[in-house]
């Protein structure tokens, strides 16, 4: 099976009294596809404008080979071959989690293997017989996600699925979706303000305002491009992939980077496993000589690309490491005692790297 | 002791039917005025609730005069070869259906307009049409409603007494109803059966009370 998988190609648009949604896009077949935006900037629109459920959206809508939308067809809901998962999971509360399952499933007649399948994967076997009243938060969303699922969409949105679930719970949540993306061909749209999981699962990833894209991209090449609106947040941060080369005794990784070996907390991996970090801009200064008499662990040779003032009177400096992007902020007073200069070699400092798992 | 029965007889079938038709013509006006947002919304709502403010004989006065020869009813009916409706068990279902209306459709409306719209959402996501979801979440989230909009139809016909006098009159086994009945034997001044008949309604409507509330609970415990 090795066709090419045809793009998702969408144009949609919708006009409200005070609000107007214009986006454009062509999505990757495969993986996850984020959309990120605060809110109000209409990236639940868009979800459920692709599922059919904004009547008065107009444009077009090809995924894959079908046509949803465009200016003759307009299928309803129930008619597009799309999975929803909704923010507060809106299970059928009159329907144990099992006939949960079998409503959108029987509905398509797909085998019954496939439920099997999502019902092992998503370790639903002990709650198909309770009723979602009786469900933890993170239960309900495995079981919307299992429901989606067992009916073979073409296309999985999730609406915000973690936002009403605590830290905790989300973590219950994060793996499954992982084993998604990993063991599926079902591509993702994957809706969510919050930069944290933008960063740890998006392939690609939208960034919407005010009903349209601002940007859009493979995900590294859009979280850490420094001239965007998230450079400029207080939680600015560069994302980096990097492969675990091993750990420690007391629980430290050791992770191959392009910019050299770079040193996290984090649950044990495998050697080999890809990860992703997150780097914030706070967490990282700059120093002219390679200190040895400092607690920071996470020192790597640097250039130093650009400099640009920030809102909150510090500057912020963008420095690449070995073909590797760090953001750095340091004060007005620091960079003229370092007479701070694009194209000057530094060391980074830096303080602390968070594992995205 | 006939003319009892005849009475029981003829207003277990009068309200019988009239809950019956509300339950289908009532189903659908009340999904409508739960979920739609055109603007005549609330004019058709009004309309639905003025048999519960309107005086009954004011009711059963135009009623009258509608199905008569004269009347729009009245010539619709003869061109159709049905005669005139007025003093018929026909004019009188006809008359219930409007006057109960009100007691039917606000407890359907108010089920139907409960129900949380992202779950009709979610199911239309699940490849359930319209129709298929109205059937398959709709109905079942609404049972109360249901329930409590048949005993209630029920109930507030086999109570009517204005609009019947007006239109229905009081033609033994045909159009006397319980309520009627009693009037009558009122007049009469046979008081002991007048107390019979008149117990017998209370604990009717007191049972039909009970078995609601008995019946809403269950249902609020089998969702909790």
């Amino acid at each position: 099976m090795t066709e090419p998988t045809p793009d998702i190609e969408l144009r949609l648009q919708l006009q409200r009294t005070n609000f107007a949604l214009d986006v454009a896009l062509s999505l990757p077949a495969q993986g996850v596809a984020v959309v990120f935006g605060p809110s109000g900037s209409g990236k639940s629109t868009l979800l459920r404008a692709i599922a059919g459920l904004e009547p008065r959206a107009r444009g077009l809508l090809r995924v894959g080979a079908e046509t949803w939308q465009d200016a003759h067809v307009r299928l309803p809901p129930h008619r597009r071959r799309v999975g929803v998962v909704f923010q507060h999971a809106a299970l059928l509360p009159h329907l144990s989690v099992h006939d949960n399952l079998r409503y959108g499933w029987r509905r398509t007649g797909a085998p019954a293997s496939v439920m099997q399948e999502w019902i092992d994967k998503l370790a639903l076997g002990p709650l198909l017989a309770r009723p979602p009243a009786t469900l933890s938060g993170g239960e309900r969303q495995r079981v919307a996600l299992g429901r989606a699922l067992v009916c073979q969409p073409r296309w999985l949105l999730l609406d915000e699925p973690l936002s009403a679930l605590d830290v905790e719970r989300r973590g219950e949540i994060l793996p499954y979706l992982e084993a998604i993306r990993r063991e599926t061909h079902i591509p993702l749209l994957y809706v969510t303000h919050a930069v944290e999981e933008a960063a740890r699962l998006a392939d690609h990833l939208v960034l919407l305002e005010a009903g349209r894209v601002r940007i859009a991209g493979p995900a590294l090449e859009v979280l850490n491009s420094g001239d965007l609106p998230l450079a400029l947040r207080d939680d600015a941060a560069t994302v980096i992939e990097a492969s675990v080369l091993g750990h420690d005794e007391h629980g430290l990784l050791r992770l191959g980077t392009p910019a050299g070996t770079l040193y996290a907390h984090g649950p044990a991996h495998p050697a080999g496993t890809r990860v992703r970090l997150r780097v914030q801009a706070r967490d990282v200064s700059v120093a002219l000589s390679a200190h040895t008499d400092t607690s920071v662990l996470n020192i790597v040779p640097a250039v130093l690309q650009s400099l640009s003032p920030l809102p909150n009177g510090q500057l912020q400096l963008q420095l690449l490491a070995g073909g590797l992007p760090l953001l750095a902020r340091v004060s007005h007073q620091s960079a003229q005692r370092l007479q701070l200069r694009e194209g000057l070699a530094v060391w980074a400092q830096i303080k602390s790297v968070a594992l995205l798992v | 002791m006939t003319a009892l029965l005849a009475a029981i007889l003829v207003t277990l079938k009068l309200a019988g039917l009239t809950t019956l038709i509300l339950l289908l013509l009532g189903t659908p006006l009340a999904w409508w005025l739960a979920r739609t947002r055109s603007r005549w919304r609330m004019p058709v709502g009004a309309l639905v609730s003025l048999p519960m403010v309107l005086p009954p004989t004011v009711l059963g006065f135009y009623l009258l005069l509608g199905m008569g020869p004269d009347g729009p009813l009245g010539q619709l009916t003869t061109a159709l070869g049905l005669g005139t409706l007025a003093f018929t068990f026909q004019g009188l279902l006809f008359a219930s259906v409007l006057y109960s209306l009100p007691f039917v459709v606000h407890p359907l409306q108010s089920g139907f307009g409960a129900i949380d719209a992202s779950v009709l959402e979610a199911a239309a996501t699940l490849r359930a049409s319209p129709f298929d979801r109205f059937i398959s979440v709709v109905l079942p989230l609404s049972k109360p409603a249901l329930v409590t909009a048949t005993l209630f139809g029920f109930a507030h016909t086999v109570g009517e007494f204005g609009v019947v006098l007006m239109v229905g009159g009081n033609i033994d086994g045909q159009t006397r109803v319980l309520s009627v009945l009693l009037y009558d034997q009122v007049e009469a001044m046979a008081y002991g059966d007048a107390h019979r008949l008149a117990a017998g309604l209370l604990v009717f409507s007191f049972g039909m009370l009970l078995a609601m509330q008995w019946l809403g609970r269950r249902t609020a415990l089998v969702h909790d």
